[in-house]
């Protein structure tokens, strides 16, 4: 199971991106796994419940595999690769 | 501005990151390669099951090997430094890493171990992964090519069963073929079409630690990808 590595290298990934901004709260992560990713969608969402509570991410919505289509605003298949990859981070920040 | 619904919040705002969230490996990945390249040490994933004869391989490979090219290795497992000390005394320098409970090498654990050994003269470095046909595929250690070792007594769907990990798979080397005569069940041909059926490009290597089976090959696939290491662009 390492799938909590992975966790721990999303989180990490999540503070580095946000480097520069106020936030309030994380409300949602957007994550794409590739067909031959070798991650289990489930496995990682027990990981990211029992990691993300006291992280940047405390509370956030953590989404797998299904993006946001920005034309249709439908869902989008999984891509068959090997891909890990982190799509968008929805936060909410403090007052200007 | 909110960017992804349109409310007009001014406190919700969307990040695009677009970006693999293993990138912080991966670029340790690199910088290992670099200066496998920069060295000419031809590196190489060792994985497999545990008990597949990953160690066993390597002893036998020091042993054919001997006198005519330097190997070393990195030994990684949960607990213990037991693989370590055996190739230690096949003759072949090595480090261990302990994982703890990490069922995988990364990046860093390699580059950390790189920092404690003598390995830039060497001609191969084998990086022995933790036994599991799952979390090592996930991770890019740096290494020039993957080697995974399949025993005949692991059953011949293995690689069916575990796509991911046969697919990075450069070359699968089927261990303790001298057990065949004892396995009636077991078709080294079957194996074989599992494995064509996984890898993109399949190779396979029938071996026996024991009898020296496929030795020589497995000597001459490690010397033609180490001749072809300056040639050699990884993925």
């Amino acid at each position: 199971v390492h799938e909590y590595s992975i966790v721990q290298s999303l989180l990490n990934r999540v503070q580095d991106s946000l480097r520069g901004y106020d936030v309030r709260s994380v409300r949602r992560l957007r994550l794409r796994l590739g067909e031959l990713s070798g991650v289990d969608a489930g496995l990682l969402r027990t990981a990211y419940d029992m990691c993300a509570p006291g992280s940047i991410c405390d509370g956030a919505v953590l989404e797998i595999g299904r993006l946001a289509c920005p034309a249709c605003g439908g869902g989008v298949r999984l891509l068959e690769g090997d891909e890990i990859v982190l799509e968008t981070i929805d936060l909410e920040v403090e007052n200007v | 501005m909110c960017e992804s619904c349109g409310c007009g919040d001014p406190h919700l705002v969307s990040v695009d990151v677009h970006d693999r969230v293993l990138s912080e490996n991966d670029r340790q990945a690199g910088h290992n390669r670099e200066h496998f390249a920069a060295a000419g040490v031809l590196a190489i994933n060792l994985m497999g099951s545990p008990g597949s004869g990953k160690t066993a391989v390597l002893e036998a490979t020091a042993r054919r090997v001997a006198g005519r090219q330097k190997l070393g290795a990195i030994a990684g497992d949960l607990a213990t430094d037991h693989d370590a000390t055996r190739l230690q005394q096949a003759g072949v320098p090595s480090r261990s890493i302990t994982t703890g409970n990490a069922c995988h090498l990364d990046a860093a654990m390699v580059h950390h171990a790189l920092h404690h050994m003598p390995w830039s003269d060497l001609d191969v470095l084998f990086i022995e992964n933790v036994g599991n046909l799952v979390c090592p595929a996930v991770y890019d250690l740096g290494e020039h090519a993957n080697v995974v070792a399949l025993s005949v007594t692991e059953g011949e769907d293995k690689p069916l069963k575990y796509p991911v990990m046969f697919k990075k798979a450069d070359l699968v080397l089927v261990t303790k073929v001298d057990l065949l005569p004892h396995l009636p069940g077991i078709s080294v041909d079957r194996i074989w079409d599992a494995l064509q059926r996984v890898m993109p490009e399949p190779r396979m290597l029938r071996f026996s630690s024991t009898t020296g089976e496929g030795l020589d090959e497995w000597a001459e696939w490690l010397a033609a990808r180490r001749a072809s290491l300056q040639h050699h662009e990884h993925r």
